[in-house]
Parts: structure tokens; sequence; C-alpha cells
């Protein structure tokens, strides 16, 4: 059975790549009271500014304002805070996989 | 150095094995990762899929205090949507890739949302029984094996705590008020109930994958242990609220510790989440108009972006 | 079983009730913008044109709200799906703050309920723009854009009402409109500066909506900036003639359109079938 390793994609796995696909925005919060900035989640955004504005409707759900950093996935640089480097598949840099259009066989059963 | 697969195996299996998270950039079975990504997809799409029986409401809510819960607790749902569209993204698939698969029925959803909002009471007691069996099936998920998803899951309990307690308020407002008002609740209570045993999935003799799920901290327990749990905590709710649920055999069984209840019409489950339900076809039209229509719009943004 | 008790542990203290647990539906950390105001209409304000004042501006967000709650489930992606119900929650709040203010200005003993599902039509004193359906999410934005700039600058100079609680509710919506504009003109520029297709829906949109602003009152700095949003977003400024009264009145009169029996025969279904309930 293959090893499941990332290669860096440059081709995605499916026929047709969704060409009016937003990207993918990390977003991170930082709470009135907080110290720093923590990740909550991602969302999909056509540029940075509705990127801002989807975190604030999503996040913070009508809460007062709070510092919201959002940046494009594929922009950020990940290492891994466990030292058992070798248990790690060779995935690049890349701490998500950007969109690679991953195909799920159907005859995967169902839970 | 590269690892063999059997030490990148091992190593999965003891961080499971430790109650530990798997996290986005570990190893992990292939069929690890592609039930995982089916498992929360199929969650998003429930989320985004129960928006529509509950929306059916919000424009006739008949008072403005419950339109705003009613809108806040849909809108919630979209958001419940999104957190868990992501965490299936950070396995490798891609959202827009599974929206095209619910659509076209390679993915499915919870088939509770196949049946029709037919009264103003089927919003409290969407809220009360099918949230209720939401949060029993979600509350071990916060212990999922697969990071992402298990935090995830704790804001969307949170929430959705919330939500049960506001449709069985309602529930009591309306039990407490006009003969038509209990009669709405019970006849709501009466076409909601079975389909919400139903939302625990098939009995663990006719869940073969289960044994697995439960060995990778996919699935913390079984069908009919969560099913059987639901129905205890629930039949003390209806008796509090002067509901009579619809079986006959319902009774306390003291030398189980548990309450007894009636056989599901599986039959009727199997038909349903096969397609064949009441509401099928439209919640998936609804999603697939939605999703179709919004196309020029989203591929206006992407240009406006590109050319700026 | 010692392992499933702890693992409920987590849904029975995710129930517990917080302080916040009464506003949830609204997200939490908010100040109650009336706090500390009474409900006396204090001397020197005119109760009957308050409550009318109220009622306009309470009816506007009702009704709005209404036609932006009905494109839930129908938005073109999902963070649109949020963004509009969080501003359809937003003018719901206002509508019900300023129906509240209204029936205690009025002094009927008539509550916001009562206002909002047992008023009959010619009652209502919303404007004709907001009771129109959108036909698509360019002519969603292009109304949003144009209520918003033009609810912004009223609410603006509302902030220094007589009445305190008037100009409490202004100020907590001058945040909200702020928000709820900016939104719409983003999406107006993007649409009008998108592809060809979507340039042809908006400009169709801004000119469909147009005869609806003459009941509008624009102020020159709403104006404005509605003009720096069309020219970012490469539309030609509309020109259409308002749209003609009927027997020389319009929205604020109480004469709308025909859309709006079928707006108040939904909205106000499920209350008028149990007149007598409570909810």
């Amino acid at each position: 059975m293959p090893q499941s390793t990332e290669q860096p994609s440059t081709e995605p796995a499916s026929t047709e790549p969704p060409s009016t696909g937003w990207p993918l925005y990390e977003v991170f919060l930082r709470g009135k009271r907080g110290l720093n900035h923590v990740h909550v989640g991602s969302l999909h955004a056509a540029d940075p500014e509705m990127a801002l504005r989807h975190a604030r409707d999503l996040y913070t759900r009508r809460n007062e304002a709070v510092s919201i950093w959002v940046v494009p996935a594929d922009a950020i640089t990940a290492s891994s805070p466990d030292e058992k480097d070798p248990f790690f598949a060779p995935a690049g840099d890349k701490v998500y996989r950007h969109p690679t259009f991953y195909q799920i066989p159907e005859d995967v059963p169902h839970i | 150095m590269e690892l063999s697969e059997t030490q990148l195996s091992e190593h999965f299996e003891a961080t499971i094995a430790r109650q530990d998270r798997i996290e986005p950039r570990d190893w992990m079975p292939d069929g690890y990762r592609k039930t995982m990504i089916r498992q929360i997809a199929q969650h998003a799409h429930s989320e985004i899929i129960g928006m529509q029986p509950e929306g059916n409401w919000i424009t006739r809510a008949p008072s403005l205090r419950r339109k705003a819960i009613l809108l806040a607790k849909v809108q919630d749902e979209a958001g419940h949507g999104m957190y868990l569209y992501a965490a299936a993204e950070t396995l490798g698939a891609d959202r827009a890739d599974l929206t095209e698969r619910l659509i076209d029925g390679r993915q499915k959803y919870s088939s509770i949302f196949n049946y029709p909002t037919l009264s103003y009471a089927d919003v409290g007691v969407i809220g009360w029984l099918v949230d209720g069996a939401a949060i029993c099936n979600q509350v071990p998920l916060c212990r999922s094996s697969y990071g992402p998803y298990a935090r995830a899951m704790v804001r969307i309990c949170k929430e959705e705590s919330f939500h049960q307690r506001q449709g069985y308020e309602l529930l009591l407002t309306m039990m407490r008020g006009s003969d038509a008002q209990k009669a709405m609740v019970q006849e709501s209570v009466n076409r909601f109930w079975w389909p919400s045993l139903m939302m625990f999935g098939p009995p663990d003799a006719q869940s073969p994958n289960t044994e697995r799920s439960m060995a990778w901290g996919i699935k913390r327990n079984t069908n009919d242990d969560l099913r059987q749990r639901f129905v205890d905590m629930t039949v003390p709710q209806a008796e509090r609220l002067g509901v009579t649920l619809p079986d006959g055999k319902l009774r306390w069984n003291s030398s189980r510790g548990h309450y007894d209840f009636g056989e599901v019409d599986w039959a009727e489950f199997t038909a349903v989440v096969g397609g064949a339900g009441p509401c099928n076809a439209d919640r998936i039209a609804r999603r697939r108009s939605a999703h179709d229509d919004g196309s020029w719009v989203r591929e206006a943004a992407m240009t406006y972006a590109a050319k700026h | 079983m010692s392992d499933d008790e702890s693992e409920f542990d987590a849904y029975l203290s995710l129930a517990d009730v917080t302080e916040d647990d009464h506003r949830w539906a609204f997200g939490t950390g908010f100040a109650d913008p009336l706090a500390g105001l009474g409900e006396a209409v204090p001397p020197g304000v005119d109760p009957a044109a308050l409550a009318e004042r109220c009622l306009a501006l309470g009816d506007d967000a009702l009704i709005y709200s209404h036609r932006l709650q009905q494109w839930v489930t129908r938005a073109p992606e999902l963070e649109e799906e949020t963004a509009l119900a969080n501003i359809a929650l937003d003018l719901l709040g206002q509508a019900r703050l300023l129906l509240t203010r209204a029936a205690q200005a009025e002094g009927k003993n008539r509550d916001e309920d009562q206002l909002a599902f047992f008023r009959d039509e010619r009652e209502f004193r919303n404007v004709r723009l907001v009771e129109r359906a959108d036909a698509d999410f360019a002519e969603l934005t292009a109304r949003l854009l144009v209520f918003s700039a033009w609810r912004l600058a009223l609410f603006d100079r509302l902030t220094a009402d007589l009445d305190p609680v008037l100009a409490a509710i202004a100020a907590k919506a001058v945040k909200e409109l702020t928000y709820h504009r900016d939104y719409a003109a983003a999406w107006v520029i993007r649409l009008g500066d998108g592809t060809d297709y979507s340039h042809a829906k908006a400009q169709a949109a801004l000119d469909a909506l147009w005869p609806y602003t003459g009941e509008l009152d624009l102020d020159a700095d709403a104006a404005a900036y509605l003009d720096g949003v069309f020219a970012e977003a490469t539309l030609i400024p509309p020109s259409a003639p308002p749209l003609a009264p009927v027997a020389g009145k319009t929205g604020r009169d109480g004469t709308h359109t025909e859309a709006m029996g079928y707006i108040l025969a939904e909205l106000q279904s499920v209350a008028r079938a149990n007149p007598e309930a409570t909810w």
C-alpha cells in the first residue's frame, strides 16, 4: 500500500478544478482581553478585504470588535512542534493541503 | 531518514491509543483520511441542509423575539457548516468539490432534514429533539481523534446547547398556552419522534464499520448506545412538557436501568436515506439552485480580485 | 460507567447558564444600548410625533429585514449567508427597539408584536423601497447600498435627537449601518467591476431600483458617497425619475406597492391565526 505522502501538488487529481473557487484564508483572532492572536479556522474569499469581512461575520458573530488577521492559506509556512521529525511525511512546507481536489472513492463505507 | 510504512503506522496507532490528537500534518492511513473527510463533510452538509426546514419559518415567526432567535439559530448553522468544511479541508478536501458531491448525491446529510416542517411548533420540536439527538451524537466527537474536527465540535456543541434550550423553551411556552398551541406541539412531536431516533443510524448489528471507526477514535460510542442515551434523557423532558411520545412500548425497565422502547421502522429509514423521503428532492434542489445561481457572483468576485 | 459520565460532562458544562445566556442570539459582550434610560418621553418632545417617526423607521427595518430573511439558504456562497443573516438580524433588532419606542410614545398599551403583527397594511409607514423583492444578488446589493447609506446619514443626525431613547437606538444603529453600507459597497464594486455579465446585472439593478429612491430624500453627503461607489464600480449613475405616488400618497403615508400585501400575509400569518396566543 503506497504511503500517503504529500508531494507539493502541481495538478489537480480530479478532472476539472473549480474555476470560480475562492481561495482559502486562515483566520486568527485576538479577543478584547486576549494577549495574542489565536487560529480559529478558515474560510473562502475572493480577496483579502472580503476575507476580513467574512471572518468578522463567521468568527465574531456580532460581537464587539476584536482584532482579526486573515492570511491566504498558501502563504503560511509551518513547522510542527513535535520533535519526532522523522514521523512526519515529507509534506513540503505547507501547513495545509491547498486544494488538491482529493478524490474520495465511493466504496468507502459510511460510518 | 525515510521511515517505513510500518513505523509510521505504529506511531499513528500509538497516538490514537494515548487518546492524543492526529493533526493535519501527521501521517495517517489512507482509510482514516478518507473516512474522516467523508464523516466531516457529511456532518457539514447536514448543517447546511438543516438550515432549510427551520429557515422555512423565519418570515412567519409569530413574535419578533422568536424571529430573531430563529434567524440567529439558522445563521449559526451556516457557521457550523463552514467550521466543518474548514476541518475537512485540512485533510485535503476542497469545499467546492464537497458541495458538488452533496448536490449530485455522492455524499449524504442527516436524513432528519428530509422531513418537512409544517407548523411553527416544529421549530421548537426540532430544537428539542433534533438538536438534542445531534448533541448526543456530537458531544463524544469533541474527543474525536482528529484535532481540527474535535476543536470544531467543541465550538459547535456549545452553540447547539443554546439552540436546544431555546427550542424547549418555546415548547414550554406553547404547552402553557392555548389548546390550539398544545395540539400543534403534540402533532409535531408525533411526526418528529421516530425520525429523531433514526438520526443515530442503523442498529449496531447492521453497522459493520463501527468497530474500525471506534478503534481509530473516529467514533466514540455505538449507534444503539447513543440512541438509548437519547431516549433516557428525553423521556423525562417529554413528561415535564406534558406531551406524549408516540411509542406505546416506551417504559422504564428498572432491571436494565434504561427505558425500553419500540422498534424503529428501519424500512422507512432506508427509504429516506436512499432518497425517497418527503423532502429529499426539494432540499437538494434548493442547494443546487443557490449554488448555480451564485456562480456568476462568485466568478465576478474572482475576476475583480484578479484585476486589482 | 465513569467514562460515559465524563464524556457527557462536556455537554452538561456547556449547557450551564452563563450571564450572557439571554443574549446568545445576538452575540455576547454587548452593552444594553438603553441601559439607564426610562420609558418616559421627555418634556419638549411631542409624543405623537415621536411615535410616528419611530414607527416609520421601525417599519423600514422590519420590512427590509423580511426581504433579507428570504435570502436565507439562497445566498451565492456560505460566507454571504452569514453576512446577510447578520444584516437581517441587525435590522430586526433596530425594528424591535424602534417599534417598542413607538409603542411607548403613543401610549396605547401596544407593544412591538402588536405593532408588527396586528396592524393593517395602510398603517405601515415604511418607504416603498424596502418592499421590492430582489430579483438577484445585484439587486440585493444595490438596494442594500442605497438603503444603508441613506439610513446611516439619517441615524447619524438622530444620535443628537431630543428623545434620549431614540438617540441611543441611533448610536447603536450607526455602527451596524456603517458595516452594512460598506459590505454592500464592496459587492457593488466587485459586481460592477467584475465580469461583463456581472457589470450588466449591476447596472440593470441600479437602474431598476433608482425610482424608489425618490421617497428617500438623500442628503448631499450620502449622495456623494453613492456617486463615489458607482464610479469605482464603473457604473453609470442612474437618473430615472421618482416612482409616482398613488393619489398623492407614498409609503410614508401608508400607500404601498402590490408586494406589501404578500409580505404582510406571510409575516403576520401565524400570529394572526392564533391572536390570543403567547409565544
